[in-house]
């Protein structure tokens, strides 16, 4: 295919070329183009087709609010699905495929729907497909579903990378056209740290596309002065490719920078930057964007913007048509003929729908005055055009003009509400912007050219004063008004055929009408009722004249009639980037422990604990699965000594003065009288009276505590006890430091914990068991003088001791442990085993302490002290909270000892039906106890205590299964507790 | 959002932890005749405007202090941000 | 005026010019014997179920803008019945059994899709907690189900499985479970509701109530006042404001919870697929864009809007779970405003003043339980009962300690 419809000038790159495929058919380019436009010089018109009538569609606009071209870019991984042609730097290699037909673009057995649209209307969905019942989940809603969507993800993971960044700044200046050059030209000559970003590839916006005079140069060519003298500026940084997407709270704007998306491969660097910029102001400069006029059939690939004409004949050098006309109810539209006329093309004629004058002379084109076109013709390719008069004009292309609205969406993204001027007949800021956000140019409803720049330098001024920045020199360039009468005209009312006003959704007029007449009246109403403005460009050409038509339905004013809130992102952004390097592996960081490195040389499996990783079990040569490992390690460790690394467990530093009452307050039970160098188990409570946390608290001195909390509760602990000291207390003299990374902790238990750590442990310190017993704590030495601190405590139920040393050292304690421990076959243990040897104990772990269990239903009642002041016993004593019949926590083991209990079953008293009125309670942890050679568990139950003995089922349908189990005590391992004190 | 932290300035909404309504600070005496009422009112309770609201927020990703900030819940406008212990002092709490 | 494939055939024949309003725009009575404050889902269900089951026709629905612009319009559009507590697990059971019969119930294609809804998890005591909830689930006649990895890896390939920071271990699914169309609930309630006789005000707002000697008598509107023998005030993220007017403060507190979409795509996604550890949860609509959410924002807002780090920290947990996503764009965010309460679970209950009564408390599961809502409110208005599967939902239940708290997290609301 050759480029047909390059015309002169434009600013691309004619020495080069570019080749690309477009539904596999090669075809050429320039540097500089866009898809759009290189398709458009290679005579390329039906693009795609649209979302429910599948109504072949061709290129519509020049810039980001297309809602026509949509394409399949790239191939593979790297399939990027409606990806709007008309942003899309053309590069060499391009791939792109239209979308959303079956079968060719050409042929697209889809477009069937589009002969049944009568009765597709606004909202038909709603009203059928109900007969008969069955048939909506089996027939209907398939097919609808089938036929729904865009273009196609890969399927495959996005193989690109994304980075995240934050920037600072005085002044944001969002768009690069003449408002915001020169904003940016004032606010950077005064020294005020500046962001100047724009969407497009090429600075300077619409004076890009046109061929107006700043400075007595070309428009294009001022811009361009302009950048390299912002460039320069070392406090402004120019970015283009980048759309600032939102605008959030204080300041904060998101912003998506597309770094090699004009490129044919990323080569290994960020595809793109998602921005969080942080400003102090910013000036809103993004400009207007065309609105079309509906008339029937005004859908045809060829019925295109007038200034998007512009902008292709302009920017690129090509023109969309070779017998190009012109309808419009404004002065811009003549600009387009006039435009295309100088650069050699045919404009046969301007409809004009107002009876005024010409706005200037076009060689070769009619003034059709007062006039509008109702019909065109060509399917895949408008041949011609008809008039309210019944003339037909032969064009290949309609260059329509509806009048600009201005591009007030991130004025709106706090909730603010635009207002109607009737002078320019469109929406713009209202009173209640974003703080720190000015609004300039045509974004602001200055839509002339001088006024534009009038306008941004005097906003950019007032905004960096208001900073404290004088203003700097910046003269305003020469520039004119060019006119812009504009009419309110919205929709061809001798129209008959459908008149299209969200393209991609294929909202009609009609749709609107029957919306009004059903009652969908207010904006909310049309919008989700007929789908209008749902689309990938969010209706950036439709919402107003479809508001206007909804108007003309209730006879009232557009502004009273209501206006949509536009809310974030002002156009796609792609959840890769919103991403960023936060997927796979690095979703969230990784705690390792200090034994990481032994653990995973010894054969250790890890597990997720949270953030931490921890060494799951231990596997030996020979061993066939992992109840193999856990089982060996639990009886090594009940037989003579194990050891487990420990860490994770949360440990806070108390100190100060009022230490012990601070303790005594946060804790559940007792704490003023715990004696130096003892250790007491200690419950939390929330401040509802649900227990919370548990662990131990150790008195190292007489104002120093080491507390531990459990490892998911470390962080939530601490920002607890902050609270309680901060905001409850404030005058307590007590200090807090988390020390969960500061120390290694290690667990040696078992009948040879004392004998191993004798040979640890410097021979200066007495671990004996009468001067250092069950529940004892110091500060020792270990290894010759390395600090340590040794805690008597045991959550296996064995003699055991944790034994903490600093956290470099973690590691190599581990080593030493284990060559210590070598003459007693010492084992390590990973979490597995430590959570049987709990379980055979009878301990509460995350299963019982989840958030919903009382101290009362943990069989802990009476350590809630009601003598003292304490977070959580006043709320512990609700009615409810202590009622008889509680569930209770209490041990299971199966009947038939062969069984395996499952933990989430629920038990139901023998002869009763299993439903939820009769449900007793579940069972919350089990495991296989290598000790007793059966599955133990435990669970809470209804007066579980009273019910000892008891043979209830546990039922679990779920699994489809259930068993009878026995209520016994949770203490299936030395219940009297000798093991530890011995 | 960003928050002027008193002894820090202005740092980003995401390195706090919001709990709640400042009237949090206010805990019933537990000895009071009231106490079990009392209580119900402080843990479960809250005002709950549209529109001024003095609520904490927690620096845990900064130097652990405890703040309360009065942010408007319509505009999310911040008017003010103090030391949550000394607005603890100022309502007479202490040990 | 009665829906069936025959008017759109008609209709469609005729230039779409004879339908009719969907429902009527009345002015509103000076007095009623029931006025619902709060034209959202949860109040039009209201109407419908006190006209249709309970015989009321002297109804009025008062809404400040135009119905259904709360949360019935702006959530993600799931529906299930997979909670955990006897004081929750019956009611939304009965909810989603509603839902299965809506569209023939009121002659409106609300599109009900059962395409089923998943919960993922990542370690053996989610399973366990899982497990219980599955066969709390079963207890009160709901279906549940649980997947291994491989039975995942067969149904879902483009979740991660390889390369996961917290590993796949299984699922919980509910095939019942899925989504509908969010705004065609509201519509098709509302029309179920006018055709019986409920007069539906919109752009009324209630600015207090006439309540004398404890006794509510009727609300005072920008419409003018309105007597009512009975007050049902339904406004969710707004209670905390309307019952102000009342002077009554509430066990609740209104934060904004945000929701997302993508552009619209060919389908990708069989069902709801939810991603706890990374607070992340999608389905595909019937137009094909992705609707996805995560946490709330975490602070008391009315601003209907969020803010950034919840947005990416969603976004990251969709790229988590399934990184064949990166390359679809999100469209459009919104914000609602939750009426997140103390433990997670709503009210459906009298107040302390005769004759008003109060419904909220949803937090971020107030749409599936639309048609549940709507009916124990209604039973709760024409009999002054609780119905059976809502006795729990009472105002009292902290004074009394009988929490309702699914995910254990106590008395701060942003943490459900």
């Amino acid at each position: 295919m050759s480029q047909i419809n390059r015309i002169s000038g434009g600013q691309i790159d004619r020495a080069q070329e570019v080749k690309f495929t477009f539904n596999g058919k090669w075809m050429r380019g320039h540097p500089g183009d866009t898809l759009a436009s290189a398709l458009l010089a290679n005579g390329q018109r039906l693009v795609g087709r649209s979302f429910k009538y599948h109504r072949p569609r061709g290129i519509f606009t020049a810039g980001s609010e297309e809602p026509n071209a949509l394409v399949e870019l790239r191939k593979g991984a790297h399939q990027e699905p409606n990806t709007r042609a008309t942003v899309t730097e053309l590069f060499d290699g391009l791939h792109a495929n239209s979308q959303n037909h079956r079968g060719s673009l050409e042929h697209d057995l889809m477009a069937v729907t589009d002969f049944l649209s009568p009765f597709l209307s606004a909202g038909f969905y709603y009203k059928t497909f109900m007969w008969p019942r069955a048939f909506w989940e089996k027939l209907y809603e398939p097919i609808i579903r089938k036929s729904a969507g865009l273009g196609r993800l890969s399927m495959q993971e996005d193989p690109d990378i994304y980075d995240k960044g934050y920037l600072h700044c005085d002044l944001l200046v969002i768009g690069a056209g003449p408002a915001g050059l020169m904003a940016a030209l004032a606010a950077g000559r005064s020294g005020a740290r500046v962001i100047l970003a724009d969407e497009d590839f090429t600075l300077g916006g619409r004076l890009n596309s046109e061929t107006l005079e700043v400075g007595g140069m070309p428009g294009a060519r001022w811009a361009k002065e302009a950048l390299v003298e912002l460039a320069a500026m070392g406090n402004v940084r120019l970015m283009a490719r980048t759309t600032v997407y939102g605008a959030y709270d204080h300041g904060v704007y998101g912003a998506l920078e597309r770094c090699t998306d004009h490129l044919a491969t990323s080569g290994g660097k960020p595809r793109q930057i998602l921005w969080r910029v942080t400003s102090k102001r910013a000036v809103l400069a993004a400009g207007a964007t065309e609105r079309p006029i509906a008339f029937g059939n005004n859908d045809r690939p060829g019925v295109m913007l007038a200034g998007s004409v512009r902008s292709y004949a302009n920017r690129y050098g090509v023109t969309p048509g070779q017998q190009v006309a012109v309808f419009t109810n404004n002065d811009d539209g003549w600009r387009t003929a006039a435009d295309l006329v100088a650069k050699g093309v045919h404009v046969p004629a301007i409809i004009d729908v107002r009876d005024a004058p010409a706005v200037c002379d076009v060689p070769g084109a009619r003034h059709i005055r007062n006039a509008g076109v109702v019909d065109t013709v060509g399917r895949k390719g408008l041949k011609s055009v008809t008039l309210t008069d019944g003339q037909m004009i032969p064009v290949d292309c309609l260059a329509v003009s509806g009048g600009w609205n201005p591009n007030v969406h991130l004025t709106c993204h706090q909730r603010g509400r635009p207002t109607w001027r009737d002078d320019i007949s469109a929406f713009v800021p209202g009173r209640d912007l974003p703080p720190g956000m000015a609004v300039a140019g045509a974004a602001n409803g200055a839509m002339t050219l001088a006024a534009a720049l009038a306008e941004g330098r005097a906003v950019a001024n007032a905004q960096i004063e208001a900073l404290g920045f004088k203003p700097g020199k910046a003269d305003l360039p020469r520039a004119e008004d060019e006119p812009r009468d504009c009419v309110p005209y919205w929709h061809v009312r001798e129209s008959t055929k459908r008149g299209w006003l969200d393209l991609q959704n294929d909202v009609t007029v009609k749709d609107v009408k029957q919306s009004h007449r059903e009652g969908f009246r207010s904006v909310e109403h049309l919008k989700r009722y007929t789908t209008l403005g749902m689309a990938t460009d969010q209706g950036k050409t439709a919402n107003i004249p479809a508001l206007a038509i909804m108007a003309e339905c209730t006879g009232k004013t557009i502004p009273e009639t209501g206006t949509t809130i536009f809310r974030p992102p002002y156009t796609p952004v792609p959840i890769g980037a919103l991403g960023g390097r936060s997927r796979g592996r690095d979703f969230r960081p990784y705690r390792l422990t200090p034994s990481h490195v032994w653990a995973k040389n010894n054969g250790a499996t890890f597990v997720e604990v949270g953030n931490w990783l921890r060494a799951q079990w231990f596997a030996r040569p020979g061993e066939k699965g992992w109840r193999d490992s856990v089982d060996r390690e639990v009886l090594a460790t009940r037989k003579s000594v194990g050891i487990c690394d420990v860490t994770t467990l949360g440990k806070i530093d108390v100190q100060g003065r009022d230490a012990a009452a601070f303790l005594n307050k946060v804790y559940a039970n007792g704490f003023a009288k715990l004696a130096v160098g003892r250790v007491r188990y200690g419950l939390m409570l929330r401040e509802d009276g649900i227990a919370y946390d548990d662990g131990t608290t150790a008195r190292m001195s007489e104002n120093h505590f080491v507390m531990t909390t459990t490892t998911a509760n470390a962080v939530l602990v601490f920002r607890r006890l902050e609270f309680a000291r901060q905001c409850l207390w404030p005058d307590m003299d007590v200090h807090l430091i988390s020390t969960t990374d500061g120390w290694a902790q290690f667990a040696v238990a078992g009948p040879n914990a004392r004998n191993l750590l004798r040979k640890v442990v410097d021979a200066a310190h007495d671990i004996s068991n009468e001067a250092f017993p069950f529940m004892a704590c110091g500060e020792v030495t270990v290894c010759n003088g390395t600090p340590a601190r040794l805690f008597r405590i045991s959550f296996s139920g064995e003699l055991a001791y944790e034994v903490a040393v600093p956290a470099r050292y973690g590691n190599a304690m581990m080593d030493v442990l284990m060559q210590a421990g070598q003459e007693f076959d010492a084992t390590p243990y990973g979490t597995e085993a430590l959570g049987v040897m709990r379980i055979e104990k009878g301990h509460a772990a995350g299963n019982e302490l989840n958030g919903q269990t009382t101290a009362h239903n943990l069989g802990m009642g009476r350590m809630v002290s009601q003598t003292k002041e304490c977070i959580g016993n006043v709320l512990s004593q609700r009615p409810e909270m202590l009622r008889e019949d509680a569930v209770k926590l209490v041990g299971f083991r199966p009947v038939d000892r062969d069984r395996g209990l499952i933990a989430g079953s629920h038990f139901i008293t023998k002869g009763d039906a299993a439903s939820m009125d009769n449900d007793q309670g579940w069972m919350s942890s089990v495991a296989y106890s290598p000790s007793l050679g059966h599955s133990v568990g435990l669970g809470f139950i209804k007066n579980g205590d009273t019910r000892m003995g008891e043979i209830v089922r546990a039922v679990s349908p779920v699994h489809g299964t259930e068993m009878e189990v026995e209520i016994v005590s949770a203490h299936f391992i030395d219940p009297a507790g000798e093991r530890p004190r011995a | 959002m960003i928050i002027n932290h008193p002894l820090l300035g202005p740092r980003d909404a995401a390195e706090f932890v919001y709990l709640g309504d400042a009237a949090l600070i206010e805990r019933p005496d537990w000895q009071a005749r009231d106490a079990a009422e009392a209580f119900y009112e402080y843990g479960y309770l809250r005002d709950n405007p549209a529109g001024k609201h003095a609520e904490l927020w927690y620096h845990e990703q900064g130097d652990r202090s405890w703040l309360v900030v009065t942010r408007d819940t319509t505009t999310h406008e911040i008017t003010s941000v103090e030391m949550a212990r000394d607005v603890a002092r100022a309502k007479g709490r202490s040990k | 005026m009665r829906y069936s494939a025959l008017k759109i055939l008609r209709e469609g024949l005729t230039g779409n010019k004879g339908w009719k309003p969907v429902w009527r725009e009345p002015d509103p009575k000076p007095d009623y014997d029931i006025v619902i404050i709060g034209g959202g889902g949860h109040g039009l269900a209201t109407a419908y179920y006190l006209a249709r089951e309970f015989g009321m026709r002297n109804i009025a629905v008062l809404e400040k803008g135009w119905i259904g612009s709360g949360n019935i319009g702006r959530n993600t559009t799931i529906i299930r019945s997979n909670y955990m507590l006897p004081g929750n697990e019956p009611f939304y059971e009965m909810s989603l059994k509603l839902w299965e019969g809506l569209e023939q119930d009121f002659n409106y294609n609300a599109m009900v899709s059962q395409r089923s809804i998943l919960n993922l998890f990542h370690t053996d005591a989610q399973r366990d907690a899982f497990v219980r909830r599955a066969n709390a689930m079963f207890l009160a006649g709901a279906d549940a189900e649980l997947a291994t990895t491989e039975q995942l890896r067969a149904e879902l390939p483009f979740l991660d499985y390889e390369n996961a920071r917290f590993p796949i271990k299984g699922g919980l699914f509910q095939r019942r479970g899925g989504t509908v169309r969010h705004d065609a609930v509201a519509w098709g309630y509302a029309r179920g509701a006018d055709e019986r006789g409920v007069d539906i005000i919109q752009n009324c707002e209630v600015t207090g109530f006439d309540i004398e000697n404890a006794k509510c008598r009727g609300v005072q509107t920008s419409r003018g006042a309105i007597r009512a023998r009975k007050v049902a005030v339904c406004v969710a993220g707004s209670s905390g404001r309307v019952m102000a007017l009342a002077g009554m403060r509430l066990p609740i507190e209104s934060h904004v919870l945000q929701a997302f979409v993508t552009e619209g795509l060919k389908p990708v996604l069989p069902g709801v697929i939810t991603f706890g550890a990374g607070h992340f949860y999608v389905s595909q609509s019937d137009k094909g864009g992705l609707v996805f959410g995560g946490d709330i924002d975490g602070y008391n807002s009315y601003a209907q809007r969020g803010n950034l780090p919840v947005v990416e920290d969603v976004a990251e947990g969709g790229m988590a779970i399934m990184p064949m996503i990166g390359r679809a764009r999100l469209l459009r965010s919104w914000g609602g405003i939750m009426d997140m309460s103390m433990d997670g679970s709503p009210f459906i209950d009298k107040t302390d003043i005769d004759g008003l009564y109060f419904n909220g408390g949803w937090c971020y599961g107030g749409f599936k339980a639309t048609p549940a809502s709507g009916l124990c409110y209604a039973h709760l208005l024409a009999r002054d009962t609780p119905h059976p599967v809502a006795r729990q939902m009472r105002l009292d239940r902290f004074k009394r300690g009988n929490l309702i708290d699914e995910k254990g997290q106590g008395n701060q609301p942003n943490l459900h």
